[in-house]
């Protein structure tokens, strides 16, 4: 009997609810997630890949990439080393207001976008609490590639203290206890033991940060001033293109955006998968 | 106990870098959204909040997130079920799937609804001709808000239903249970914080999500603005109370959810104590 | 090098862990800490590694190997070697390196060349006969193999002396004879200070130069194996080493009765409760003048050396169990549900209020 024969012949299924959940999933997924899906190759259809090409290489577009990319990986960078430090003082110390800032670490995801976004652009204009500090020093930070930055760090930064605190909290204290039994001071032991059971952790929730930010529209538009060339992110060109219903353009722009994110969680489940194999023998 | 890092000075330094980081990082936007939305006095605030435009954005956000509430609920709650309680071909697919709209830019998820439903779209074009319009309007918004909120409630159920297994359910069967009944008396009770918790998250995200939300909305104040449009709009005008009085309220949602999180998440560890 | 405890106390929170504790453990000795779970010998273990620290109040303790103080010294300086129950072995380094851990940490000066660390782990590895496995990851080896990698990270450092928690507790009875043999020859020809943990009273008795018995945060007995089992100082020791016939009744002018049975005895008038052990019980088809302890046979299991036998009857609150030699089994004829008469070897009591064990032996 082949495979597919012994899943239908369904005598192994003792639950009942299997063809109703099924249904409903397949539903949902197919109506929801992938029909709309289509939308976008249908339109890109019209397009012939010379015009497709021009479209997602001209240079204001390239231009978008750049800022989007970079920013991303300057935000998901000092995410991680922040992450990573709240990760840690969050798992391995006790102090008063350990569980405000337990609850706090989450605040980037229950906000709505658009709200982190007037506030943060508030906060940082040159008359804001944060701008009029930083400014008179030469440092600006609202309308500039590093504001975008700013804002592309606040809303991913769950990302990775999430990720990396389960971890953390597994690690069993005989492992630390090993360490120094054998004579390893906590700047070496935190180095050769405690980082090479972080790194799946630390990448994958890093990994994460960056795929959001490089999707994340509301908290960056009011912080960023948009200039064309300067600090326009790749979100934004599609937005833009819409209100000038060059249909074809924004679709064109937001498949690159659509696989480069979805090739991205690929490839991060793929290597996470390959690590936890690793460690646990095979099966995990 | 000994443990890498509790040198007491090491331990102060980190403590404090991560206090100071987390204060001007996350504390001083909170700080700032209700100085703001205060900052010409309360009247001007509940004058803000209560003038009709806000109201009428309110009353729709609340109503998409009701609407979409339910829907991720049955799609949720159906395809844990379906991927921890059976095996079948393509149960690692439906998995990674439901992971596209975290991985999606919102601007994105917006445009290819737009597309579709939109007059030139081959299923909006057929909609145009029989005058029913889905983008531009309400229904488009509860379309895209479903979208962007789907994973959450499954994304909840998931790990906790494979960690419990079906024994369980497997048991009332045995002793003649009926689908229904096993799951509203055996599953129902086992799952039910996770799935509060799927739906707090739900709730937040529909009622904040902007990006989608402005592709599809066409934004025609007092129609089709929900409160996050709303407020860039206030803020495009220049009335920076005005948006921060909206914000202000999406930001009371969102101290609600992170309350009722570190509530149920304290009630799991008590729980967890006591077996 | 010798190990010196000096009145080394412990509490968490409320709890006493451990009463102010004295030991003295000699150069080149094997000694077990046998207890119950929560007798304290884990946290004894822990704190003569630095694991723990002692208590500072109401008196601070004082820790000395050999002539060195190492009270106030941290674990990563005493110089201790120490094997965790579960191995915790780095899971993300091969056998070799984590083999290696212990030189490659140390300070610059004092490092060996890569050579000769090389040489040492490969000289380690050859000890515990895994040399072959010197490039697996942790999670390809069995339990035994993983044990044994853990022993020899732990003896690469060359360790002033050797500390085990439970080291063969989550191995099965096999694999947990044969590392047992193993860890006795490498000891003898090693000849390190070894302090280790267990509450497997067979595990302790057959690996330990000497034994510590501890419940309740306290030392109960410190001896040799054998003076341990023949004169256990109190009843938790004799109850704690083997399996216990209880023997409950009052005296009356030199018999102790209870129900139909009794049994001449040289004790005051008063309530006593006799102890047993099952080789001490010897069974006949007939009473005697000073014995008469009728049982019922109810269960016989014939495997090993001697056969276990069950024991039964009214005047028992629990059944007896005792253990007879092939030969006697035979000639007794012994059958369940057979009636017999119990003549006591040798018994054994703890007086509730005195700490004097009375022993009383009779001619077979």
């Amino acid at each position: 009997m082949s495979q597919l024969a012994l899943w239908r012949s369904g005598s192994a299924r003792v639950l009942p609810g299997f063809g109703l959940s099924m249904g409903i999933s397949v539903l949902f997924i197919s109506l929801v997630l992938l029909l709309p899906i289509t939308g976008l190759f249908g339109q890109l259809a019209g397009l012939s890949l010379a015009e497709y090409w021009a479209i997602i290489t001209e240079g204001r577009v390239v231009a978008s990439y750049m800022v989007t990319i970079g920013a991303a990986a300057v935000a998901a960078l000092v995410n991680a080393v922040f992450g990573l430090l709240l990760a840690w003082v969050l798992v391995r110390y006790e102090f008063p207001g350990k569980r405000l800032l337990d609850a706090l670490m989450d605040l980037p995801f229950a906000l709505p976008t658009a709200v982190a976004g007037i506030t943060l652009a508030t906060l940082y204009a040159g008359n804001g609490w944060m701008g009029s500090l930083l400014e008179p020093l030469g440092f600006q930070v609202a309308y500039t590639w590093v504001g975008i930055a700013l804002a592309m760090a606040f809303t991913s930064i769950p990302f990775v203290v999430r990720t990396v605190q389960p971890v953390l909290e597994d690690l069993p204290a005989e492992v630390d206890e090993a360490a120094m039994s054998l004579g390893a001071t906590d700047g070496v032991a935190f180095r050769r033991v405690i980082m090479p059971h972080l790194w799946p952790a630390l990448v994958t929730g890093t990994g994460l940060a960056f795929v959001r930010s490089l999707g994340e529209f509301g908290a960056i538009i009011f912080i960023a001033g948009n200039m064309p060339y300067e600090t326009e992110i790749t979100a934004l060109m599609i937005f833009v293109k819409l209100q000038e219903y060059d249909y074809a353009g924004a679709s064109a722009i937001a498949s690159v955006v659509l696989f480069v994110s979805l090739a991205l969680l690929l490839a991060i489940n793929i290597w996470q998968g390959r690590f936890v194999r690793r460690l646990h023998g095979g099966t995990g | 106990m000994r443990r890498i890092g509790d040198a007491p000075a090491v331990r102060r330094l980190l403590i404090g870098a991560a206090l100071l980081l987390s204060a001007l990082f996350l504390l001083l936007p909170l700080v700032a959204i209700f100085a703001q939305a205060f900052s010409q006095g309360v009247m001007v605030f509940w004058a803000n909040v209560s003038n009709t435009f806000t109201l009428h954005a309110i009353g729709l956000t609340l109503v998409i997130a009701l609407l979409t509430i339910p829907i991720c609920l049955v799609f949720g709650v159906a395809l844990a079920w379906l991927v921890t309680r059976f095996s079948f071909p393509g149960r690692r697919i439906l998995q990674t799937l439901i992971d596209i709209p975290f991985a999606v830019s919102p601007v994105v998820a917006g445009l290819i609804y737009l597309l579709l439903y939109g007059r030139n779209g081959w299923i909006g074009s057929w909609l145009d001709t029989h005058d029913i319009q889905l983008m531009f309007a309400w229904p488009g918004i509860l379309m895209v808000t479903i979208f962007v909120t789907c994973p959450f409630v499954a994304r909840e159920l998931i790990p906790l239903m494979q960690a419990q297994g079906s024994r369980e359910e497997e048991a009332a069967v045995t002793l003649g249970a009926g689908g229904w009944t096993t799951f509203r008396r055996v599953t129902l009770p086992n799952i039910r914080w996770a799935l509060l918790y799927g739906i707090i998250l739900t709730n937040a995200r529909a009622v904040g999500e902007f990006g989608a939300v402005s592709v599809v909305a066409g934004a025609i104040r007092g129609k089709t603005n929900t409160l996050p449009l709303h407020l860039e709009q206030l803020y495009q005008d220049y009335n920076a109370v005005g948006a921060f009085a909206s914000a202000a309220l999406l930001a009371l949602i969102a101290l609600l959810t992170l309350a009722a999180k570190a509530g149920l998440e304290w009630r799991a560890a008590r729980q967890e104590a006591f077996l | 090098m010798s190990i010196r405890l000096q009145n080394i106390s412990k509490h968490f929170a409320n709890t006493q862990a451990l009463e102010p504790i004295n030991l003295d453990i000699h150069e080149g000795e094997l000694v077990g800490l046998l207890g119950p779970s929560g007798s304290g010998k884990t946290t004894l273990l822990r704190i003569i590694a630095g694991l723990e620290s002692a208590d500072r109040s109401p008196q601070p303790g004082k820790i000395l190997f050999g002539d060195r103080d190492v009270t106030n010294v941290h674990v990563r300086d005493r110089r201790i070697g120490f094997v965790f129950q579960h191995y915790a072995l780095f899971r993300h380094m091969s056998v070799y390196d984590n083999v290696a851990f212990g030189l490659t940490v140390m300070p610059k000066k004092r490092r060996p060349s890569n050579g000769e660390i090389r040489a040492r782990v490969f000289r380690l590895l050859e000890m515990v006969q895994l040399q072959h496995l010197a490039n697996r990851l942790p999670a390809q080896l069995s339990g035994g193999q993983q044990q044994r990698v853990s022993l020899a990270r732990a003896l690469a450092v060359e360790p002033d002396v050797l500390l085990l928690d439970e080291p063969f507790g989550a191995l099965d009875a096999k694999v947990r004879q044969d590392l047992r043999r193993w860890l006795r020859r490498l000891h003898e020809e090693l000849n390190f200070t070894s302090v280790f943990v267990t509450h497997d009273q067979e595990e302790a008795l057959e690996l330990s130069d000497r034994v510590v018995v501890m419940s309740n945060g306290r030392i109960e007995q410190i001896d040799t194996p054998e003076t341990l089992y023949r004169s256990p100082k109190n009843r938790f020791v004799f109850e704690f080493l083997g399996d216990v016939n209880h023997l409950e009744g009052k005296v009356h002018q030199g018999v102790l009765t209870c129900g139909d049975a009794h049994l001449t005895v040289d004790l005051p008038d008063g309530d006593e409760e006799l102890l047993l052990r099952p080789h001490e019980v010897r069974l006949a088809q007939q009473p005697s003048a000073e014995s008469h302890l009728p049982v019922t046979v109810t269960a016989i299991s014939p495997v090993g050396a001697e056969v276990r036998v069950e024991l039964e009857a009214d005047w028992l609150a629990k059944p007896w169990l005792a253990t007879v030699r092939h030969a006697d089994f035979e000639q007794l004829e012994m059958r369940r549900g057979q009636r017999l008469f119990v003549h006591p070897r040798q018994w054994h009591r703890f007086p509730a209020t005195e700490s004097k064990v009375t022993e009383q032996s009779r001619a077979a």
